[in-house]
């Protein structure tokens, strides 16, 4: 590919954004390395190295294999009563805090959980033992199998319905389809998909700990917290990043080496249609499919919504503290959800501006980089710039931190949305003669305001469910609402937090069912 | 017309400067769940300002290893007066630091179990590590740390991480104090009986709250937060033979302050009545000092632990490491 005319302001603002993330990240490191801490890699940390590895690729790949199924089930489907609920129930449970999901996991799968409630009920005398790297794996794969299928499905979606068309003509079995359509689509999507499902799971700590079962089951990101925390060597803490940022590295230039196969694309505003799944079998199959989705990824959210249901709301509602933490909550994920949008818009339109293949490489580097390095180093290292800082400056910090964490989010949601779209339209915008911010006006932003509402509401419901990394910052005032089930639950106080947590999820799904409008009011928004 | 408005915004302006070069500040730098709403936080404030003409401000982190840090990370920078919150473990670390002055506390007016005695650092409040169970599902809890090692492996306990958390670390330290050399395979028996290990505390307590193991590591006062505030007396912390651990919580002022004076009568107000009646029900610890009113009496039914284990804080920088790494080795050969 080589880079044509009239681009050159989307790589210059592709440029400028990745000069924003990585100097973030380098600014954050660099005076860490004042203190003291050495690398080296012992005994130890090598066997978390091979355990981070395992658990990361096998959740990894359970989360991808049951998303394509679930996907594929769910995009052949195209207009089945509820299926627009099903899309925004998939973008639920990321903007859940890891302890509340790992509650939820264990009021189903735990010791005393519907699941051992059900063997009991059967007399089957076993017991279910969740924890340990079963208990990683469901915990993982409830956050990841919604995400992976959600995306999966938005990549069925994108295909020209001519195809499916021409596939039905041309009768192609169930194998063939897949093999000749279903499979490169979804292969076109698996590196982004799968990355950021690895990172998520390799860098995961309270998930891994709490379930895990012990010791034995810890990643490098333990390794990370302990290393600026209880030893306090920030010198270590750095090289241990490094370590990170090395070694998922190369699992990502691995899942980018599998070829992308090229993409045509569906007319905007062309009705979905799929001619294909019409037997008996194959509707009992992809019934059955959505059916033990919802019941696997549902079930925990019923627990919540059970558990959070005991807790006594008008007591809770009249506590200030409840409004200002959700005041900061909203501030902070509007700011963190819209900066996270501007920079995957930025990073999404230089990647198919650019004909340099390093570059776009740097700029998909660059969007994932920060789920390598965890919060609690940016905010050390920050702390050590703003010198205490109190005042805006952790809001400031905490906005950007989550931005950057969502950015990876967003940036699956947006670019290949992007893609397609500058493919279809560079003719029609250099035959009307359009650029910058007219063409931004008149061709993308209608077009794509789809997907760019999506990973809105994707950045939004992740800032909202993150902690904030404020561990050092202090300042009476910085209540988010996580960090209130935190409090809640630090001290007794674990029917609050239970009821904060519902809360929580609730406006988690509701921006779930913001960020997926209707299949109708799509059709008009096409048009 | 202007003038005036100029002139009273000016009046206003000049007033409330003068107010506040009157006003003597103390910055406090202590931990979140002291300053919560529910905390001592609020109350200490209010009746410290009462008598010292003074605006206690806090800054307040997430919990004590992250004070120490932020210490370490301001150095000589440190806006800080008082320190509160430390325990005896990081004492040692707090002191090389160099930040912090005598205290010049008369140690006569402080009574904690365990002997502990500093000239920097004075306690306010303590607790002992305990095994808390329920007691609906747990009708003979273990008598001894050696039942709790030793005991039916289908019942389970949940442990904090002593790589991530102070009751972690207490616990590793308990059982070092009990079994020394013989830590290891201690840990190695009583792994079996280990559910999960959690990250904190919040996440152990919560797990047994749900009713996911029979015992989790708490403290000695657990049981008094859900009588006073559950009016339950299910949770009940078990009484160990050998003895418990203890977690002294100190304060100390800092070398750097710009007002000794004032940082100093706040810790002589830490050990005074004034703060140790409110730490009871707000900390869930028990006073390191005298009070004016009797202790609820939910705290007169708890645990009296017949021996305190503490080890110095130099004792403890030493070996941490080494332990935890003992820990780590003896958990994961389950």
């Amino acid at each position: 590919m080589h880079a044509r005319r009239g681009i050159s302001g989307e790589r210059i603002g592709g440029a400028i954004a990745l000069a924003f993330i990585l100097g973030f990240v380098a600014l954050a490191l660099a005076p860490l390395l004042r203190f003291g801490g050495a690398g080296g890699i012992d005994q130890q940390l090598a066997s978390v190295l091979t355990f981070t590895l395992w658990q990361a690729s096998l959740s990894t790949l359970l989360s991808v294999f049951f998303g394509a199924v679930v996907a594929l089930s769910v995009a052949r489907r195209p207009s089945f009563t509820g299926r627009v609920w099903l899309l925004r129930f998939m973008a639920a449970p990321m903007g859940l805090p890891a302890l509340a999901a790992a509650f939820g996991v264990l009021a189903v799968w735990g010791r005393e959980g519907a699941f051992n409630s059900v063997l009991s009920f059967f007399d089957l005398g076993t017991k279910f033992n969740v924890y340990g790297m079963t208990g990683i794996l469901i915990a993982h794969t409830f956050f990841n199998i919604p995400l992976a299928a959600r995306l999966f499905t938005a990549a069925l979606d994108r295909f020209p319905p001519t195809y499916w068309k021409l596939a039905a003509n041309l009768d192609l079995g169930r194998v063939a389809l897949f093999r000749l359509v279903e499979g490169p689509a979804l292969m076109a999507a698996l590196p982004g998909v799968a990355g950021l499902i690895f990172m998520l799971c390799a860098t995961s700590f309270t998930l891994v700990l709490t379930l895990g079962g012990g010791p034995a089951a810890t990643t490098l990101e333990v390794a990370i917290y302990q290393a600026l925390k209880f030893d306090f060597e920030p010198g270590r803490a750095v090289f241990l990043v490094l370590v990170q940022v090395v070694l998922t590295g190369l699992v990502l230039a691995f899942l980018a080496a599998f070829p992308a196969p090229a993409e045509e694309r569906a007319q905007q505003g062309t009705e979905l249609r799929r001619f294909d799944g019409g037997s008996l079998a194959s509707k009992l199959w992809d019934g059955a499919v959505i059916v033990a989705f919802l019941l696997f990824c549902g079930a925990p959210f019923v627990a919540i919504l059970v558990d959070g249901l005991r807790a006594d709301f008008p007591h809770l509602l009249a506590d200030r503290l409840f409004w200002r933490a959700l005041q900061t909550s909203a501030v902070l994920g509007l700011s963190a959800a819209l900066l996270a949008l501007l920079l995957s818009w930025l990073i999404a339109m230089a990647r198919v501006s650019t004909g340099s293949r390093i570059f776009a490489g740097w700029l998909d580097a660059g969007g994932s980089l920060i789920l390598l390095t965890p919060p609690i180093v940016l905010s050390t290292g920050w702390f050590l710039w703003l010198r205490g800082g109190d005042g805006f400056a952790p809001y400031i910090l905490v906005a950007i931190i989550n931005a950057l964490m969502a950015l990876p989010f967003a940036l699956r949601v947006l670019q290949p949305a992007v893609r397609s779209h500058v493919e279809r339209t560079r003719r029609l915008s250099q035959s009307l003669g359009l650029s910058g911010l007219q063409r931004l006006r008149i061709i993308d932003a209608p077009a794509l305001s789809r997907p760019l509402l999506m990973a809105f509401f994707f950045a939004l419901s992740l800032s909202l469910g993150d902690l904030g990394a404020v561990a050092l910052f202090g300042g009476e005032g910085f209540v988010t609402l996580p960090w209130l089930i935190y409090a809640r639950l630090g001290s007794y106080r674990t029917t609050d937090a239970a009821a904060l947590t519902l809360i929580l999820a609730a406006v988690c799904m509701a921006f779930a069912v913001l960020g997926t409008p209707s299949e109708r009011r799509r059709g008009e928004a096409g048009r | 017309m202007r003038k005036t408005v100029l002139l009273a915004a000016l009046a206003a302006l000049l007033s409330s400067t003068s107010a506040f070069a009157a006003g003597k500040t103390l910055t406090v730098y202590t931990y979140e769940s002291f300053t919560a709403e529910w905390g001592p936080g609020p109350k200490v404030k209010a009746a410290f300002e009462k008598t010292c003409g003074c605006t206690v401000n806090y800054v307040s982190v997430e919990d004590g290893v992250a004070l120490l840090n932020r210490l370490k990370l301001e150095g000589k920078d440190t806006k800080a007066d008082v320190v509160l919150g430390l325990d005896t473990g990081l004492v040692a670390d707090a002191k090389a630091t160099g930040l912090f002055a005598p205290s010049g506390i008369d140690a006569a007016a402080v009574k904690v179990p365990g002997n502990f005695k500093d000239d920097v650092f004075v306690p306010y409040d303590y607790g002992h590590f305990a095994v808390v169970y329920d007691t609906e599902k747990m009708k003979t809890p273990p008598k001894s740390l050696d039942e709790l090692v030793n005991g039916n492996p289908d019942e389970k306990i949940v442990i904090e991480d002593p790589r991530t958390s102070t009751p972690g670390l207490g616990l590793l330290l308990w059982m070092k104090s009990v079994y020394g050399d013989k830590a290891g395979d201690a840990w190695k028996k009583l792994s079996k009986r280990v559910l999960t290990v959690t990250p904190g505390w919040s996440e152990a307590y919560g797990l047994f709250t749900k009713g996911e193991a029979p015992m989790v590591l708490s403290y000695t006062t657990s049981p008094a937060y859900h009588e006073m505030e559950e009016k339950t007396s299910r949770y009940q912390a078990a009484s160990f033979s050998e003895g418990h651990y203890i977690q002294i919580e100190v304060a100390g002022m800092t070398a750097t302050s710009k007002d000794p004076a004032l940082a100093k009568s706040f810790l002589s107000f830490m050990v005074s009545p004034a703060f140790q009646d409110i730490i009871p029900t707000t900390n869930w610890m028990l006073p390191a000092a005298k009070m004016d009113q009797p202790l609820p009496d939910a705290f007169n039914k708890l645990v009296q632990p017949a021996k305190t284990f503490l080890m110095s804080p130099e004792e403890v920088q030493k070996n941490r490491k080494a332990w935890v790494d003992e820990w780590v080795a003896a958990m994961g050969a389950k």
